[in-house]
């Protein structure tokens, strides 16, 4: 469902040089796979999501997520393809500290239909154990609970591909197997393609499948292959 | 959940900065609010003044100065004209078109209010405010026969503490310096308030008026004789006497004039003959009134209300650079929201209606805020003017304020709204919030 083809992207330095990040002649992702993607800081791994999300172009190269190639679209129909079809777990969370856990949710509904589900919202965040937070705000939420949110969010729109930027990043080691089960569970039963970004090989050893992004290239780790989740 | 929810949760984040800003907006509108009532009650206080007769006739002169004079008991009298006049005007050719002609004298104070000579006609036969018949709020209108009758307006019988039965002794010309006559007048009635300038003058019988006016200018006249005499001139007094018999007995200040509807137009016609002749002039009071007020108050109301517009507009400003300012603490927040699938459009139009909501809180603070300080002043603005200041007083010019505030909002907000429209997602993302 996720085909990347022939992607370069470089960043412009401040003498006007370019500064390759990637350059990736192929990466494919099935419908309902899992898999982690590992690398060193800087190596482009969250620039590699933002393309992936349309958040950032590409130099040159294609992105294409269910047989649509995003590259191609224009910016407002590929933020309305993103808001329908690709849920978003960032590192840091991001949620929007004005808004309750729910309204959270249902923000997130709004900018992809325009017309939130309240009964759907409420059973993600029922899913992922928040039934009884649902009206606090972030600042009234534990790190866990945040970013459990943070996944309810992802998923509100029923995507076909969720990524996930080192989701257990800020999250306490108590909690970091929890947000990863939540993320893998959630997504297998709601048949979502997972591209999970970390830089951590206890987390990765988790996965079915685990490329490893170097010298911004993208390579298959034949290792990590065979391991179960 | 609504874009404007959204917006509005914005607002409540920045809480304090946000009732800041309606606070400036809601004073800049306040006053746009209180420029307009105030010269809504100005406005009324001239008009109503000029209703109940259609024509005022007096001496030749200014007419600006006749209407001062007799509606507004302002200014001195242009002059006099014969009382053959009067009896012309009811008994003469034009005698079926006039409705009710009442004479009014002037030339008496007392306590600075005006003392006008009259008939008891005035509250019979004369209306205010449209078709308002003239009420008495203790005893009765004087009769003809009693010629030291008075009837005071209410605010002129509260300032003056007069009271039914009261008597008082009117002071010849404008009251300082002027000779007090030793006749009194008693009060007969107190008039209900009219929010009219007849709230705020003395109505005596004209016989009585006429009798000290000329016991005054007798002995006027009679001190200026023995000066005379006193240097050495020849004696003045019977001449003097005379010319007062002759030429000031039986001359009125003005008369209010109601001419009859059917056929129309007859009081242009009845204008025009007045003006044509030698003795006298008349004015339509309304159109007087309306050019004085146009001409003085009517500008210093533009004035007054470009100075309003401009408080509104640098409040406005307010509002952009308060929104300006947290945008650089909101760029993480749009990133995500442009994250989540808003589009540029969507967040430009959540600062846009941001913008636009804490301008129109800030217009309903103002017009609360205008007309309950109106409302609160109203006691001081009914005792100046006589007009009676509701809560609810609302203009309908102030029925633009609000698509005015949401053409300013949408101005001062455009400028961070494009900031927000440009946010480099990618780039905000990374930014730790």
């Amino acid at each position: 469902m996720l085909h990347l083809k022939d992607l370069k992207k470089a960043f412009r330095q401040p003498d006007g040089t370019a500064l390759p990040v990637l350059d990736i002649p192929e990466f494919r992702v099935a419908t309902g796979e899992q898999m982690v993607l590992v690398g060193r800081s800087g190596c482009g791994k969250t620039t590699l999501l933002h393309i992936i999300a349309g958040i950032s172009r590409p130099d040159s190269g294609k992105v294409r997520i269910d047989d649509w190639d995003i590259t191609l679209m224009p910016e407002a129909e590929c933020d309305r393809f993103r808001a329908e079809r690709i849920g978003y777990v960032f590192q840091t969370f991001n949620l929007l500290a004005g808004f309750t856990a729910l309204e959270n949710v249902l923000l997130s509904m709004r900018f992809a239909r325009g017309r939130p589900d309240k009964n759907r919202a409420r059973q993600l965040l029922n899913r992922v154990g928040l039934g009884h937070r649902m009206t606090h705000r972030p600042a009234q939420l534990s790190v866990g609970e945040q970013q459990r949110v943070a996944v309810a969010r992802a998923l509100a729109n029923k995507p076909h591909l969720l990524l996930a930027d080192e989701p257990t990043a800020n999250v306490d080691a108590g909690h970091q197997q929890q947000i990863l089960d939540l993320i893998r569970q959630t997504s297998q039963e709601e048949n979502v393609a997972l591209v999970m970004v970390t830089h951590s090989n206890e987390v990765a050893a988790q996965f079915p499948r685990l490329d490893r992004l170097e010298e911004f290239n993208l390579v298959v780790a034949d290792g990590a292959k065979e391991k179960g989740t | 959940m609504s874009l404007w929810k959204v917006a509005w949760r914005s607002i409540q984040q920045r809480a304090l900065v946000s009732l800041l800003t309606v606070l400036s907006m809601g004073l800049g509108v306040a006053l746009v609010v209180a420029v307009l009532v105030v010269y809504s009650v100005v406005y009324q206080s001239f008009r109503r003044g000029g209703e109940g007769y259609d024509l005022i006739v007096g001496a030749k002169g200014g007419k600006e100065q006749l209407v001062l004079n007799t509606v507004f008991y302002l200014s001195q009298p242009v002059g006099n004209i014969p009382s053959s006049f009067y009896e012309e005007l009811t008994e003469g050719k034009f005698a079926a078109d006039v409705e009710a002609a009442i004479p009014v004298c002037m030339g008496h104070t007392y306590q600075g209010f005006r003392v006008v000579g009259t008939v008891p006609e005035m509250f019979t036969e004369l209306k205010y405010q449209g078709d308002k018949s003239y009420e008495f709020a203790a005893g009765e209108n004087f009769k003809a026969e009693n010629h030291f009758d008075a009837v005071v307006g209410a605010t002129a019988a509260a300032k003056a503490g007069l009271q039914v039965g009261d008597k008082f002794q009117a002071v010849h010309g404008s009251g300082e310096g002027g000779v007090v006559h030793k006749e009194s007048f008693r009060v007969a009635g107190v008039l209900a308030p009219t929010s009219t300038p007849m709230d705020r003058a003395i109505y005596v019988n004209m016989e009585g008026f006429q009798d000290i006016h000329h016991g005054a200018e007798d002995e006027a006249a009679h001190e200026k004789q023995e000066k005379h005499e006193t240097h050495g001139l020849p004696a003045k007094h019977g001449k003097a006497k005379k010319h007062l018999t002759e030429d000031e007995h039986g001359q009125i200040t003005a008369i209010l004039l109601c001419i009859r509807q059917v056929p129309p137009g007859r009081a242009d016609v009845v204008a025009k003959w007045i003006n044509d002749g030698k003795v006298a002039q008349a004015v339509v009071p309304g159109r007087v009134i309306v050019e004085l007020f146009e001409g003085i108050v009517g500008k210093l109301q533009w004035i007054l209300l470009g100075m309003a517009v401009l408080t509104v507009i640098e409040a406005g400003i307010g509002i952009m650079v308060s929104i300006y300012n947290s945008m650089s603490d909101r760029r993480h927040e749009i990133a995500v929201m442009r994250a989540l699938g808003a589009s540029r459009v969507i967040v430009m139009l959540i600062i846009l209606m941001e913008s636009i909501l804490l301008s129109l809180m800030g217009g309903a603070a103002g017009v609360l805020l205008g007309h309950g300080m109106t409302w609160i002043c109203s006691p001081w603005i009914t005792d100046w003017t006589g007009v009676v200041v509701d809560l609810l007083q609302f203009q309908t010019i102030e029925l633009i304020l609000i698509p005015g505030l949401v053409v300013l909002a949408s101005a001062v907000g455009y400028l961070p709204a494009l900031s927000a429209y440009r946010t480099d997602v990618a780039r905000s993302l990374i930014t730790t919030p």
